[in-house]
């Protein structure tokens, strides 16, 4: 399979970036980072840079990598990462755009990298169960409902991407925050803490990620399938706690 | 490097109550002393994590530091089958005793009573904890936590979050340490990668660190340093490993004075996607619990293995483990399952497509457990290992039969370490897969998930107090030759690598090549003339690279390719020890298959007279002659027998 490349390149956060063009040879049978390794090989070799981007597990649970291909973030196969696209899902387009994740509170770094630090700092906001280490109870002491403890795993499944805020036009980090507070806030143990949802929205907003105005694009390039009825249950805490 | 003595500091007395009397015995800090301490966790894993979390909160300064754009990435979040703990909610007989033996035997008695037995005790705890922290564990209709069995245990003990439970319970660890981070006793760099060790007065005092952005290198004194840096797989180029898994910051530890422990001990894993082409830049596991309803086979006649598999009937198919060991059938340990696979691929009866010319796969089949649970109970199961595998295959695993192949996944081997978790430098600690400690010559599954929370939560907060209790505390804003001395050196080693005298190859050209030469020599099988010959290849082709690798770019900004090719570096080094260590123990045990010691029934012999020891590697200043001290396994508790799951 040939195709045209056209790859955002930046040095780093303070200079301009531009889309530059390479021509690769791969197999069906090749991941879309092993293309750009097999990319990055052959510019070192001609004494280049290698282009700069994010990856590590590459079966899709890390969540480090992020590009947005022919303007979708992670890809046109749904409900994957960028690291489980196949070059295979490919067939018939011939040239092909990849960028960083575009937003505000994610400046690039280099390339195709961008900081997600922001994420991190959400988190850091309330994004847990206060448990001093060696004070927790017999685990089997507080039984779960089946069902609330699914749909809290459901939501416990984000990967912290940022496809969300990627995809999202206010690039904000909505469903991001309402995974988190939707997964600890259903469960018994994490419902001592009303403030979760209101701090970590504070946090969204510091961190310079915009509203939620419900186009609902998170949920269509969430690779982990994240439902914005998340969205919906963080509401009801949040006017619950108020 | 001077001599000295090995001293595991293991406790004496009844095995039940050696920890509990050991932490009685070590020295602890008090409370209002304890913000007069720094500590550096380098590493942000289920280890590295949960220490940085719990060390934060009992008011020690933490310092943390991670390569990954964020903790929550560590390799850890791969894990994905569960993780094990003496809880005996199913009734089935478990007990703290038995999870100690299981583990003991996995590990073909080539590890530690003492460890093992305090890895068993703190289990239950570890579900606690987790929890606690809201983890979604798996539970039954009725609300309470659910189970499953494993590989190598007879009883059900292994607590899971379908098959995603390392990611939940890194981020467990993970919002602990945020929650650190908030209350500001612990500090993380992200993104900054480990160089090497601050030695000062013979103790270590800091690392020296690279930010991976802005390429500045920085120094950073503390009172002790704790590596939870994960294991070395990635030595093989192809590993389920995530890419950025490395050996370096445990390797630079090494070439500091830290002893090596059973390099040679390197899991593979049966249940992987075999590799389908040249490009491929890493194996992807399928998790172990697969083996509780999928049932292995392969034609027994070659030439049928052209075939689909579904053309294939009944009668012709070989179960073979269930063949082979009809006790534990499909769920054997890893490896004896991987060596099986592979004697099935070497008899020509292996399926999929051929890698030089071989056909590297048997099949994993779910036909009788989607009969039994139907689509719905095997998705609700499997549903992300069987997405995960059509993702990449282009199969469908619900219509036709998975096709795996065994993968290097884990290492046992790692840093030397005392019962207290720390290595033979003063003040360097080794948390989770980094130390050697827990699992002998073979882990077994969901072993590796216990065994780094254990050592974070509840083991190193313990004994680095004890060892903090002992020291003045340092002064971090002065000045320390030693720290710029160091600094220098790594600058050095950095200018090397991107300035050898004749570039032309690219780091993972190198890599490839002696990942190959390393899965051949010292995979599933070993043989003295193999191994002979893959240490000249190695010394060979270091050399070459240190003359040939092409590193394009700089060191003063961010730059994988020089990332990288530090990496590779160190793993040169590291499999030529790896290769040394297979060489001189002339048995086979657990995952370590010396090929004369194979009995004609393809059974393992371990020979416990010569060689019931931990090999711990010295640093000599070449690497190419370290030296070996041995640290006697006493069996007071189980008695060594044959491992036999017949």
């Amino acid at each position: 399979m040939i195709f045209t490349l056209h790859i955002w390149r930046q040095h780093d956060a303070n200079s301009q970036g531009n889309f530059e063009q390479h021509h690769i040879d791969v197999s069906e049978d090749t991941s879309f980072l092993e293309m750009l390794d097999a990319l990055n090989e052959q510019l070192i070799r001609t004494g280049q840079e290698a282009i700069a981007f994010d990856f590590d597990c590459r079966e899709g649970i890390c969540g480090s990598c992020n590009l947005v291909i022919n303007g979708t973030p992670h890809g046109k196969h749904r409900a994957t990462t960028t690291c489980q696209q196949y070059m295979r899902d490919y067939a018939g387009e011939n040239e092909l755009w990849i960028e960083p994740w575009r937003a505000t509170a994610f400046p690039i770094i280099k390339d195709l990298i961008v900081d997600r630090s922001a994420f991190d700092k959400i988190i850091q906001a309330d994004g847990y169960i206060d448990i001093r280490t060696g004070s927790a109870p017999e685990a089997n002491t507080m039984p779960v409902e089946k069902h609330i403890a699914d749909d809290a795993f459901d939501a416990a499944t984000c990967i912290g991407c940022g496809a969300c805020v990627a995809a999202c036009p206010n690039a904000s980090a909505t469903l991001f925050v309402a995974a988190k507070v939707s997964h600890l806030s259903s469960l018994p143990q994490g419902q001592m803490d009303q403030q979760r949802a209101r701090k970590m929205l504070l946090a969204m907003d510091e961190q310079g990620f915009g509203g939620c105005s419900n186009y609902r694009e998170c949920e269509r390039v969430c690779p982990k399938e994240i439902s914005v009825s998340n969205i919906t249950t963080m509401n009801k805490l949040l006017y619950q706690s108020s | 490097m001077s001599d000295f003595e090995l001293n595991s500091q293991t406790p004496k007395g009844s095995l039940e109550n050696r920890w509990t009397q050991h932490k009685f015995n070590l020295n602890i800090v008090n409370p209002a002393n304890r913000k007069k301490y720094n500590v550096i966790v380098v590493g942000t894993g289920l280890a590295g994590a949960a220490a940085a979390a719990s060390m934060g909160e009992m008011g020690y300064n933490v310092k943390t530091f991670c390569f990954q754009d964020s903790p929550r990435r560590a390799h850890s979040i791969a894990a994905q089958g569960g993780i094990n703990a003496a809880k005996n909610y199913q009734n089935d007989g478990d007990s703290v005793w038995r999870l100690f033996y299981d583990t003991i035997k996995g590990g073909d008695y080539r590890a530690r009573e003492s460890n093992v037995f305090r890895l068993a005790e703190l289990s239950t705890s570890i579900i606690d904890q987790a929890v606690a922290q809201g983890v979604p564990f798996a539970r039954e209709y009725s609300g309470y936590l659910a189970n499953r069995s494993f590989g190598g245990a007879q009883v059900s003990r292994t607590f899971y979050a379908r098959g995603q439970t390392g990611q939940q319970l890194l981020l467990g660890a993970y919002q602990a340490m945020s929650k650190q981070i908030d209350a500001g006793t612990v500090v993380h760099k992200s993104r900054c990668e480990m160089q090497d060790v601050i030695m000062i007065d013979g103790q270590a005092k800091g690392i020296v660190s690279r930010d991976l952005v802005t390429g500045e290198l920085e120094t950073h004194i503390a009172d002790c340093v704790v590596l939870c840096t994960g294991g070395y797989g990635n030595v093989f180029y192809l590993s389920t490993n995530a890419k950025g898994c490395n050996a370096s910051a445990a390797w630079r530890a090494h070439k500091r004075g830290a002893l090596f422990a059973n390099p040679c001990f390197t899991q593979i894993h049966p249940t992987c996607i075999p590799q389908q082409g040249e490009l491929q830049s890493k194996l992807t596991l399928m998790s172990e619990s697969l083996r509780n309803d999928g049932r292995i086979w392969a034609p027994k006649h070659q030439q049928d293995c052209e075939k689909r598999p579904e053309d294939i009937p009944e009668h012709d198919r070989d179960y073979f483990l269930e063949r082979m060991y009809p006790a534990f059938g499909n769920l054997v340990p890893r490896d004896i399952a991987s060596r099986a696979v592979k004697l099935i691929c070497d008899e020509g009866r292996g399926v999929g497509h051929a890698i030089d010319g071989k056909k590297l796969g048997v099949y994993l089949d779910f036909a009788k457990a989607i009969e039994k649970f139907g689509l719905d109970g095997v998705e609700e199961k499997y549903g992300n290992l069987f997405d995960m595998y059509q993702h990449i295959t282009a199969e469908n695993p619900y219509e036709t039969p998975m096709r795996i192949y065994p993968a290097v996944h884990y290492t046992m081997g790692g840093l030397w370490v005392d019962y207290n978790l720390m290595t033979s430098i003063n003040g360097l600690f080794a948390g989770g897969e980094a130390n050697f400690s827990d699992h002998g010559a073979n882990r077994l599954g969901a072993s590796a998930l216990m065994q780094g929370l254990a050592d974070g939560y509840f083991i190193l907060p313990t004994t680095v107090s004890n060892y903090l209790a002992q020291q003045t505390p340092i002064d971090i804003t002065k000045s320390y030759p030693e720290a710029q001395q160091t600094l220098q050196a790594c600058q050095a080693q950095l200018d090397r690598l991107l300035n050898a005298p004749d570039p032309q190859k690219t780091p993972d050209e190198f890599h490839r090549k002696l990942g190959q030469i390393l899965w051949n020599a010292c995979g599933m099988a070993r043989e003295k003339a193999i191994l002979e010959a893959a240490i000249s290849d190695i010394q060979a082709l270091r050399k070459q690279f240190w003359q040939q690798v092409k590193v394009t770019g700089s060191d003063k900004t961010l730059n994988q390719t020089l990332e990288r090719a530090g990496r590779i570096a160190d793993f040169f080094e590291l499999a030529e020890l790896m290769c040394i260590d297979a060489l001189t123990r002339e048995e086979s045990c657990g995952c370590h298959a010396r090929v004369e010691h194979i009995a004609d029934d393809g059974e393992a012999q371990r020979h416990d007279d010569d060689y019931a020891f931990v090999s711990a590697w010295q640093y000599s200043g070449n690497v190419s002659i370290p030296v070996l001290y041995k640290e006697e396994l006493h069996f007071e508790f189980v008695r060594p027998t044959t491992r036999n799951y017949k």
